[in-house]
């Protein structure tokens, strides 16, 4: 026996290799917690690799910073105007967002509902991936030192991007929602039909367990529905693209998620969210959109309309409940569950508002109508 | 094709001063999990594995090359969300092959080290694919246009690297 051991070492040494590993892994995939002993060998990796990745990303930010900062500045008064021009859209298509608000939430206070607040977040940056295409994961710059925690909803502006799976000292592994061991409770903006997103082995997102004889058409946008108490109420995941028929009783949904999960930057960790009946208390009177266009026309006269010239500086209180009951916290990165829709709407296409902005000037002064929130601050 | 049989005699068996053996896996893992955020496409390959492929080759030692693709294999499983393990095994079982391999055929040449990984890259690809399924019931689909397009990938950026790597190689 011996001398056969003796004989066939390396054949040896190989299967005894290859059997712990195969225990290691039955082990591992009996127990639903991590294991320690495995935790730790994931803590020293990242610990040696992600400071490389780390300083590379901080690298690249600077470069990229300072290249945009102080060289490259053609277009940015161009910009500078749009950008004006968009607020002020942005403004208009608030105050009509608000008044929808306003009468949602006097009649969910009437039921006794609660509302969704996403009431603190933090920032991070994506400084590597696990490297696997069957491992659809992200490692970001923030970690337990930071308050981040598992299982904590992971944003952007655009949308969902997935939650955290694992939180190291000063890093965390993020689970995206093309990853085919994600799950996240949806629901469907129009038709209300509720269903499970999930990612697939070849890294598309489909929506399941929504009945065969069910109205879906493409096109429509899929939103959290809260159920999975992980992602609040009402953030964006995606678009339909695609409806098919299913093999069972289920209808094969694709679906276009609203980031794009390979090209992420930067990522917002919800750390806090607050759940309390909406506040129809503060409100006073509505602002209106033509309020707002009255004030930047330059046609409108100035005397005979001092009294509603007080609308803004009234109004400025009166945005949509939820940003303004946030933007009261004393930290300075909250947003509201609202705030990645509107940004969305910004980034990707202008938003309608109420009158075409043709007819606007291409720059207002910044005194006419205060905004809600400081100029250079996101709209928190 | 110069792949020829070979005496034991003629065959070198290369080594690695420590530094070196340690800081190349983990610079492959670390571009491996940090290109991809720009370049997507980037997961096609696998740098972790020809790395493994390499010290397998050069060594030529059956124990070292395994031992060498279990650790390798189990720190890049450590970055995925999977159970430690399933890369593990299927370095494990290349960096055995891949060492075998090599001390019985010349392996310094360009067309055999782009055969040798072009084959390897198939093999670890189809064992994770077994463990996977069999294992951890993940549902993966094998489909031989991509696996053999990414082995094709693969094996083309393996007789670069192998030959900026052969530079660290030592003479026992």
């Amino acid at each position: 026996m011996e001398n056969l051991i003796t004989r066939y070492r390396n054949v040896t040494i190989l299967v005894a290799v290859l059997f712990a590993q195969v225990l290691g892994l039955a082990v591992q995939v009996k127990r639903t917690s991590e294991n320690q002993s495995t935790r730790l060998i994931r803590v020293w990796t990242t610990d040696a690799i992600t400071p490389l990745e780390r300083g590379t990303v901080l690298l690249h930010l600077g470069i990229r910073d300072l290249w945009s900062d102080y060289v490259n500045l053609r277009g940015v008064r161009r910009e500078n105007r749009e950008l004006k021009q968009q607020i002020q859209q942005l403004r208009i298509e608030q105050t009509r967002l608000s008044e929808d608000a306003g009468q949602a939430r006097r009649l969910q206070a009437l039921l006794g509902f609660k509302e969704q607040f996403i009431s603190q977040t933090v920032a991070a940056q994506v400084i590597g991936t696990s490297g696997s295409e069957q491992s659809r994961s992200v490692y970001i710059d923030k970690g337990s030192r930071d308050g981040i925690k598992q299982d904590m909803a992971v944003i952007t502006a655009d949308g969902v991007v997935g939650k955290v799976l694992r939180v190291f000292a000063t890093t965390s592994q993020v689970l995206l929602i093309n990853d085919q061991t994600s799950g996240v409770g949806a629901i469907l903006e129009k038709s209300r039909l509720q269903g499970v997103l999930r990612g697939t082995a070849t890294g598309e997102v489909v929506l399941e367990k929504v009945m065969a004889d069910e109205p879906v058409q493409s096109g429509e946008k899929v939103l959290t529905s809260g159920g999975d108490q992980i992602f609040p109420k009402g953030l964006v995941v995606g678009t339909i693209t695609k409806v098919a028929p299913g093999s069972d009783l289920f209808m094969k949904i694709q679906v276009n998620p609203a980031v794009d999960l390979g090209r992420m930057e930067e990522v917002l960790v919800v750390t806090q969210v607050e759940e309390k009946e909406p506040d129809v208390t503060a409100s006073g009177p509505p602002l209106r959109a033509s309020d707002i266009l009255a004030q930047r026309l330059p046609s409108v006269p100035d005397q005979p309309v001092a009294e509603p010239a007080k609308a803004p500086a009234a109004g400025v209180t009166l945005g949509p409940r939820p940003v303004a009951a946030v933007s009261s916290h004393a930290a300075g990165n909250a947003v509201s569950p609202s705030v990645p829709q509107l940004k969305s709407t910004s980034g990707n296409a202008s938003p309608q508002p109420a009158k075409p902005s043709a007819s606007q000037p291409d720059t207002a002064p910044e005194t006419q109508a205060a905004p809600t929130t400081p100029p250079g601050e996101p709209p928190q | 094709m110069p792949i020829t049989y070979t005496s034991n005699e003629q065959i070198e068996v290369y080594r690695f001063s420590v530094p070196v053996a340690i800081t190349i896996p983990l610079l492959a893992l670390a571009v491996q999990a940090f290109v991809p955020r720009w370049l997507p496409f980037f997961n096609i390959f696998d740098l972790p594995l020809l790395v493994v492929i390499f010290f397998a080759l050069a060594r030529r030692s059956q124990v070292a090359g395994l031992l060498t693709g279990a650790v390798i294999g189990l720190l890049q499983d450590s970055l995925t969300i999977h159970p430690l393990g399933l890369y593990g095994i299927s370095k494990t079982v290349v960096g055995y092959g891949a060492s075998s391999l090599g001390v019985k055929l010349d392996v310094e040449n360009a067309g055999s080290r782009f055969l040798v990984t072009l084959f390897f890259y198939v093999v670890h690809e189809f064992v994770y694919f077994l463990i996977a399924r069999g294992l951890v019931r993940l549902s993966l689909q094998w489909s031989w246009w991509h696996e053999l397009g990414s082995a094709l990938a693969n094996a083309i950026v393996a007789i670069a690297l192998f030959a900026l790597l052969d530079r660290f190689k030592q003479r026992t």
